[in-house]
């Protein structure tokens, strides 16, 4: 039956949802850390609203440290995900930088976006938070940074 | 890796064997086990089994670590899981509780057949969806403060049954009177309270729901009748849990047991299980933390229950007051209980993960007027297959520490759902079939399609053969909310 494209229609860019079979398994694949972290934020938000229709009005920057880079990614997609919570906020786009520390990693990243609105953003299902099952984010042989977590919807 | 022994129709062994400080024994059909076996066989962590072998390494188990029909990979516990850890030995475990603590159900007799609704179910079905926030941006109708959040967090369902929510009624018939005790507020981050300001009384989306239902039978006519329910009678059914609150919970105690786990030597099998001595400051203040998650929940569908009130009355002019509480149960929950081990009556945390407590007759934690049956408890089918009330057993006292099954679990990934259901064609066909859905996301009715749940039936059959639970009513939708 013709429809309205869902939003799972619409893909981000080096993502790949994978079969789960009780929430979301999610892959990305970036050129470097960086890229691959503003992917996987893609990743969450497009479970969510089409990216496409969330404008860039409003800013959220995020700064973490933490350890690992599975800690970190997990911080900054639960840092975006309780902003959507206390603010209303949807992000659409997403800029990470992270730097090595003495006690392992920072992230120092943008998140834009707009309050939601149901009649415009064409809302899928929301998305509760990031599970340390199945987590890992590696350096692979191409020199490609690949990130696989499960979203708990 | 031990091999599984079957040691009736619908009952599993696993022995002890390298790290298990206890056996594992699951209650199961064959079908279920073909499942998880075949889940072990792939070699992910996504194992029920190996899960279940987990749990049952944990310092301080007692007896073995139990799944139950509907067992399926969860995260930590396996869903379905059951583990009682005892209080001086053993550890409160996060994912014995998982991040949607207290999630539940709470269902609410109407005094309505279903001849009586039928020419109105499409303006109760649009009256709910209309004022019942459910989905991605919904926003609860009750605005509060930190501080009104803390006595939220305190007093669960009484607190908002005090701001005129519902009945005083209502709390005899909500699982610890809609309170657990030991909730301390300090213990919940703000960052936690912030997240829930707008999401007291929401329902959610993903699984959650709220449904319309009709009793189709009841199979336990004596336990039915004590229950107040009769065949064609009209009910509702509110499943969601302690939402934003509960979930950030889960992430600030993950990270605060990965260091009590290290603090104190435990070996953790998976990043998941982190956990801490029951007694140790950490386990308490995690305890502490629970009980706020779960009275959040409590508190939730109490709001949610005042909406469906006033909806019926809008709708079907009955007074808000003719509707009453049926019972609340959660099904992610840890709670200290009193249970008879090898002849002796022990204190211990009962973990339920995924499972209800399901006490059998008898016992003081039921509801007065419940007390000579049990306290009911509520299996979640699809939008288009039934629902069950179920209660407890002694068989289930001894064997599983009163524990009962909740739903059936998937199927078929989200993704599959996905492209093989279409969500306009699944509520077309659900209407065909005099189902009616009211939806915030088609997307979510596509992943949430009938066909992508396992066969709840089946799943009942098991629990009522294995004697652990016993079946009261079937129960059929008649109209749909999903966020």
């Amino acid at each position: 039956m013709a429809g309205v494209p869902q939003p799972e229609d619409r893909t981000p860019e080096g993502v790949t949802y994978l079969d789960h079979t009780a929430d979301v398994g999610v892959r990305v694949v970036g050129r470097n850390a960086d890229e691959a972290f503003v992917r996987a934020a893609a990743a969450v938000f497009a479970r969510m609203v089409d990216l496409d229709r969330v404008a860039p009005s409003a800013e959220h920057p995020v700064s973490i440290c933490s350890d690992a880079l599975d800690g970190l990614l997990v911080d900054w997609l639960g840092a975006l995900l309780a902003e959507k919570d206390v603010s209303g906020l949807v992000f659409g786009r997403f800029e990470v930088q992270i730097a090595e520390t003495a006690d392992g990693y920072r992230l120092d990243g943008v998140a834009w976006g707009e309050p939601i609105d149901v009649s415009r953003h064409r809302i899928g299902v929301e998305v509760k938070g990031i599970s340390y099952l199945g987590l890992a984010v590696r350096r692979e042989r191409s020199g490609e940074t690949c990130a696989e977590f499960v979203l708990d919807v | 890796m031990s091999e599984l022994e079957r040691v009736a129709p619908t009952e599993w062994r696993i022995p002890k064997s390298g790290s298990m400080r206890v056996p594992g024994h699951l209650f199961a059909d064959e079908e279920t086990i073909a499942q998880l076996e075949a889940d072990e066989a792939g070699r992910t962590e996504w194992s029920a089994l190996r899960q279940v072998r987990n749990v049952a390494s944990l310092p301080g188990i007692v007896s073995a670590s139990l799944a139950l029909p509907d067992v399926h990979p969860g995260y930590g516990f396996p869903i379905g899981g059951v583990g009682a850890f005892d209080l001086d030995e053993g550890v409160a475990v996060v994912g014995g509780v998982g991040f949607d603590i207290n999630c539940g159900v709470r269902m609410l007799a109407t005094p309505l057949d279903r001849d009586e609704i039928d020419g109105r179910i499409e303006a109760l079905g649009a009256e709910l969806y209309r004022t019942v926030p459910a989905g991605l941006g919904s926003k609860g109708k009750l605005r509060l403060s930190i501080a009104e959040i803390d006595e939220v967090l305190r007093e669960g369902a009484a607190y908002v049954v005090g701001r005129g929510y519902g009945e005083a009624e209502d709390l005899a018939f909500i699982e610890e009177g809609g309170c657990v005790g030991g909730a301390d507020p300090k213990t919940v981050s703000n960052l936690a309270k912030q997240r829930q300001f707008g999401q007291v009384g929401t329902l959610g989306s993903g699984n959650h729901y709220l449904e319309v239902q009709v009793v189709e039978e009841t199979l336990d006519p004596v336990a039915a009748r004590v229950y107040g329910l009769a065949e064609g009678q009209v009910v509702v059914s509110i499943h969601t849990g302690s939402r934003a609150l509960g979930h950030q919970i889960g992430q600030d105690y993950l990270k605060e047991m990965a260091r009590a786990s290290e603090k104190y030597g435990i070996p953790i099998p998976e990043r998941e299980m982190v956990c801490a001595p029951i007694r140790s400051p950490e386990g308490q203040r995690y305890l502490g933390a629970v009980a706020c998650g779960a009275n959040c929940a409590f508190a939730n569908r109490q709001v949610l229950a005042h909406l469906v009130r006033a909806a019926f009355a809008r709708i079907c002019g009955i007074a808000e007051g003719a509707i009453w509480t049926i019972y609340d149960i959660g099904h992610n929950n840890a709670k200290v209980e009193e249970h008879t081990v090898a002849g002796e009556v022990r204190s211990l945390l009962v973990h339920r993960k995924g499972s209800t407590r399901a006490f059998g007759p008898g016992r003081p934690e039921s509801p007065e007027a419940y007390r000579a049956v049990g306290h009911p408890t509520f299996v979640g089918g699809t939008m288009g297959t039934a629902s069950y009330v179920l209660r407890g057993t002694e068989t289930g006292m001894v064997r599983t520490f009163g524990s009962g099954i909740h739903g059936a679990g998937r199927a078929l990934s989200r993704k599959k759902a996905a492209k093989r259901f279409w969500g306009e064609d699944v509520i077309s066909e659900l209407a065909a079939a005099g189902i009616r859905v009211w939806a915030h996301s088609k997307r979510g009715i596509a992943e949430e399609a009938p066909g992508a749940y396992k066969n709840v039936e089946r799943v009942v059959e098991a629990a009522v053969s294995s004697g652990i639970n016993r079946a009261v009513a079937r129960l059929r939708p008649l109209a749909v909310l999903k966020g």
